[in-house]
């Protein structure tokens, strides 16, 4: 490959600050209108700041060039396929933007009198009962911010729940396929992780989970699972699995990243599950903003409901002829209390309900049936060919809304690692796949379509795929140096670590 | 009915083929049959784009936002004037709809973003390292502790109640999780009681929390209160308004380890809440406990300048039950918006706009100061946000003034039953000298319609700021 620089690689990464020069201006102050009195004389000196932030100095028309040009040093959702396992990089309808935009959200205060803020209220009803549907449990709150926030609140939950029965358990039981949020969230919760071992068909292993119930089923507080799994397979056994954690006294998390691969086809609350999160930037189309925000609702069971975070959206029945109205309730005595500041996401909550409208129930089955569907395609189209032999799948049976394969023969017979893949992919215009992860498989790929794509992107994928193991043949190098042509090559992330500069330096 | 998929008949049957299945149940099959929700999900029938949009334009009207209505309401997020290029620039597909950057090669838009605003929130913080952002106030407060926890190895925070009430119920929440005592101080006069909080931290405290301005609006000596942190080797912990940060002396200035706060004033629109973000800095001495993300400046193979997702030694997808903490989502278009806007005030226009907050509430305050039946609830020094007592029932006269077109402010009973007569007014830029007036009429009004009896403006009222006229 001709190892020109393409412009973009030839223009050197300069920041806002790097362009400021002193006596350039974007905003215009408003008018006064008050007396100016000196600062000082409003606020005692002693508090006062002597030397303004140094923000940079620029005019209008710079700052808009300035964005604009970083924004074309990202690759986004919007212009190709991102496959990223785990992460549901769906279609991002541009209508609810539209709406979540409406003054009447936009510019709404959080601590507008629930009377005059009917609407919001409506919504956040409405968007918990249509959860409540989908996930098959009867109570949500809509309060954490996000997947990991909505975990720290169902192990809040669970403590609250155990503490509530004179019960103060320490283990949470997690499948080594979890998430990393997963056991980071139990350590915050105060508990202690016990990790679960995956069986042959890529479940859990029931002979290990029964051991570690055993080994003291009094301290069991919890077992977080995510179904279908990171590996993109249902577990078939979960019935079991949550008959043992509810005999042991446990309470059974669902971590509801995977959501995209069962709405309208099965239900977290029927599983057997108590607590379940849901990511609203994942199967509900919030846009992902180049990493949030997002929203991390929870919907739970009968038993777990006196605990929901406070306050808690609610109906009341109208009387004399009234009819129903919204209210926040702050009386919530067994409640684990706030997890943030005023209702949640609100914006986010806009747009996930509009995409559920949108859809309607039907749309919302027919969206996961396709999501699975793309997913079994584009893992056929990778078992053909080169890919069929260099990058096997990890456990071989129909997967849901995703698959994991791995990348041990290619490294091994072609000497290119799955990062290696990953960095060629770029050169050809996509996203690669979650890689590494789940951490039991090696060199792992993780790869999920999602519904919106076409047949044509699955294709092309697979194509490319394809060509890179081909070129690796003849010339493993191609894929050891990729990328070639995005904006910088590969970068030195030991370094960012070791000696971190994390700030621009200001004179 | 709406449809974001593309898969056609053919589609379908030859991906079916090529799966080597008849239909998509086969593929659903792995589910036990019990298990199968077997019916259709009880949620109305898809709609049109345009039945969808007039469904949610609908309930939206039914919101009085502050369009609508003149929005004095401020208690942690503020109506200010976001600049047009702040929707510009995050509308774009190319901010909007990437993941996180975990492929930094097609990222660098994203990481450059992330890595100006830490140098900005640094600069406004005086704190040397930032994170790219967390969820929002109360939950970065939160974090702190979790951080100072780490850092001291010690379980018992004291905390203001000056701080924001809701940081403070958060943070009781988390403290749940982390076996940690939680010990508030009360408040003298509007500001944190200095005896007392001198009196509350001893050697087993992690961490010391204070806000200024404070949740009444009244500016903190943070440097002479946070002494008793310094002394007993606690984290002070500081949460700020970052649109004060151009006039009060910078928290790493006063002497604190991490400077946080709710980010929406920057950039975001108030959207009932969220989603805005939380910013959290910190002394170089915490790097390696910081949570969420951090941009770091690299190079590439042939030396260019890059940027990368720095220290992820931290975090929850390396570290699991050892990360310093488990965000993973949060909200870096929220902290774009803070950059753009930021960058469009700049180092002059943000002080400016600062000078113009504090003289526009000196105004206010003095204003309503001399309103029959309006006293200030402390005359500390204030930025933006006052607090006054009322001597009517406040849910009652914010009814009143509504009819008016203008929330006139937070009522205080619910979170501090000992200001049950209190409300708290907020000022941004957008509000003006015209409605400050029209507000303090207002209550005027409000108050003596609510006593009974109409009384004429007292002109004699002593004013009741120093040095006010």
């Amino acid at each position: 490959m001709a190892l020109t620089q393409t412009p973009m690689q030839a223009e050197k990464a300069q920041t806002i600050f790097e362009k400021s020069k002193p006596g350039r201006r974007a905003a215009a102050p408003p008018a006064a209108e008050v007396p100016e009195k000196p600062i000082e004389e409003l606020i005692p000196s002693n508090l006062l700041r002597s030397e303004p932030p140094r923000l940079p100095e620029v005019a209008e028309p710079e700052i808009v060039r300035h964005y604009n040009r970083l924004s074309r040093r990202n690759f986004d959702l919007d212009s190709g396929f991102y496959p990223l396992g785990s992460c549901t990089m769906k279609h991002n309808p541009r209508l609810n933007e539209r709406v979540a935009a409406l003054p009447g959200h936009a510019r709404l205060h959080p601590a507008q009198d629930p009377k005059r803020a009917q609407g919001a209220l409506e919504l956040m009803w409405l968007l918990q009962e249509s959860l409540s549907e989908i996930c098959g449990l009867p109570h949500v709150s809509l309060q954490p911010s996000a997947g990991s926030h909505g975990e720290l609140a169902g192990l809040l939950l669970t403590r609250a729940y155990h503490a509530d029965r004179g019960e103060q358990r320490t283990k949470v039981l997690a499948p080594d396929t979890s998430h990393g949020t997963n056991p980071a969230s139990v350590t915050m919760a105060g508990f202690e992780v016990v990790k679960v071992a995956t069986n042959e068909r890529g479940g859990v292993e029931m002979d290990d989970l029964r051991a570690k119930i055993d080994a003291d089923p009094d301290q069991v507080a919890c077992l977080m699972l995510t179904n279908p799994n990171t590996l993109g397979l249902f577990d078939e056994n979960i019935a079991e699995i949550a008959s043992l954690i509810h005999e042991a006294g446990g309470t059974l998390y669902y971590d509801g990243a995977n959501l995209n691969a069962v709405m309208g086809h099965s239900r977290p609350g029927d599983m057997g599950f108590d607590i379940v999160h849901v990511n609203l930037h994942k199967s509900f189309s919030q846009p992902h903003g180049g990493g949030g925000p997002g929203a991390g609702p929870i919907a739970v069971s009968d038993r777990i409901e006196p605990y929901l975070p406070r306050p808690q959206v609610v109906r009341r029945e109208g009387s004399n002829g009234h009819g129903p109205s919204f209210d926040l309730d702050h009386e919530r005595p067994k409640s684990i209390g706030r997890l943030r500041g005023f209702q949640g996401n609100f914006g986010v909550f806009v747009r996930s309900y509009a995409y559920i409208l949108s859809l309607g129930g039907d749309g919302l089955a027919e969206a996961s049936e396709t999501a699975v569907l793309n997913a079994n395609y584009l893992k056929a189209r990778l078992a053909e060919g080169r890919a069929g032999e260099r990058l096997p799948i990890a456990f071989d049976r129909h997967c849901m809304h995703e698959f994991v394969l791995s990348g041990k023969p290619m490294k091994r017979e072609l000497g290119i690692a799955t990062l290696d893949l990953a960095k060629r992919l770029l050169d050809f215009g996509f996203h690669p796949p979650t890689v590494y992860f789940p951490l039991l498989v090696d060199e792992a790929l993780m790869i999920e379509p999602t519904e919106t794509e076409t047949k044509e992107s699955l294709d092309a994928f697979a194509d490319a795929v394809e060509q890179i193991l081909a070129e690796a043949e003849n010339d493993p190098e191609l894929a050891k140096n990729a990328p070639y042509t995005t904006p910088v090559r590969r970068l030195d992330e030991v370094r960012a670590t070791r000696r971190p500069v994390v700030r621009q330096q200001l004179s | 009915m709406t449809r974001y998929t593309s898969a056609t008949p053919d589609d379908r049957r030859e991906m079916l083929d090529a799966i080597g299945v008849d239909s998509p149940s086969d593929l659903f099959e792995q589910i036990p049959e019990p298990l199968r929700l077997g019916r259709p999900l009880a949620l109305p029938d898809g709609m049109a784009e345009a039945e969808v949009y007039e469904r949610l334009a609908t309930l939206a009207e039914r919101n009085a936002d502050a369009e609508a209505q003149v929005c004095f309401v401020g208690a942690g997020m503020y109506d200010h004037y976001v600049p047009a290029i702040v929707d510009a620039i995050t509308q774009r597909s190319e901010f909007l709809t990437p993941y996180t950057p975990y492929q930094p090669e097609i990222s660098q838009g994203g990481l450059q973003v992330m890595f100006e605003f830490q140098t900005a929130m640094s600069e406004l913080t005086g704190l040397p390292v930032s994170s790219a952002g967390l969820y929002e106030g109360p939950s970065s407060l939160a974090s702190a502790g979790y951080l100072a926890i780490g850092a001291t190895k010690r379980k018992r925070f004291v905390i203001s109640r000056g701080v924001h009430p809701h940081s403070r119920e958060t943070l009781r929440t988390y403290s749940v999780g982390y076996g940690a005592e939680v010990v508030e101080v009360g408040l003298e006069g509007g500001l944190t009681d200095a005896a007392a909080l001198a009196e509350a931290v001893d050697g087993d405290t992690a961490a010391v929390f204070l806000q200024s301005p404070n949740f009444l609006g009244a500016v903190e000596d943070v440097e002479a209160l946070g002494a008793a942190a310094k002394e007993h080797g606690a984290l002070l912990v500081v949460a700020c308004d970052p649109m004060t940060l151009g006039i009060l002396k910078s928290p790493g200035e006063c002497g604190a380890d991490i400077a946080l706060g709710e980010g929406q004033p920057l950039g975001n629109r108030l959207d009932f809440g969220g989603p805005s973000f939380g910013f959290f800095c910190a002394t170089e001495e915490q790097i390696r406990r910081m949570p969420g993300r951090i941009a770091g400046e690299t190079e590439d193979v042939d030396g260019r300048r890059g940027f990368v997702l720095a220290l992820q030694t931290r975090e929850q997808h390396i570290r699991r039950e050892k990360a310093t903490n488990n965000i993973c989502t949060a909200q870096a278009l929220n902290a774009l918006g803070a950059m753009v806007h930021l960058a469009w005030l700049g180092r002059h226009g943000f002080r400016e706009l600062g000078e113009l907050l504090v003289r526009r509430t000196a105004y206010a305050r003095e204003r309503l100061a001399a309103v029959k039946g309006v006293d200030l609830l402390h005359t500390s020094p204030v930025a933006r946000e006052f607090a006054v007592r009322l001597e009517a029932p406040v849910e009652k006269v914010l009814d009143r003034v509504a009819e008016r077109g203008i929330a006139a402010g937070y009522p205080l009973g619910r979170e501090y039953p000992e200001f049950e007569d209190g409300l708290l007014v907020a000022i941004t830029e957008r509000r003006t000298k015209a409605q400050i007036d029209a507000l303090a009429d207002a209550l005027g009004a409000a108050i003596s319609a609510e006593r009974g009896s109409f009384v004429a403006p007292d002109t004699t009222k002593e004013p009741q700021v120093e040095g006010a006229a």
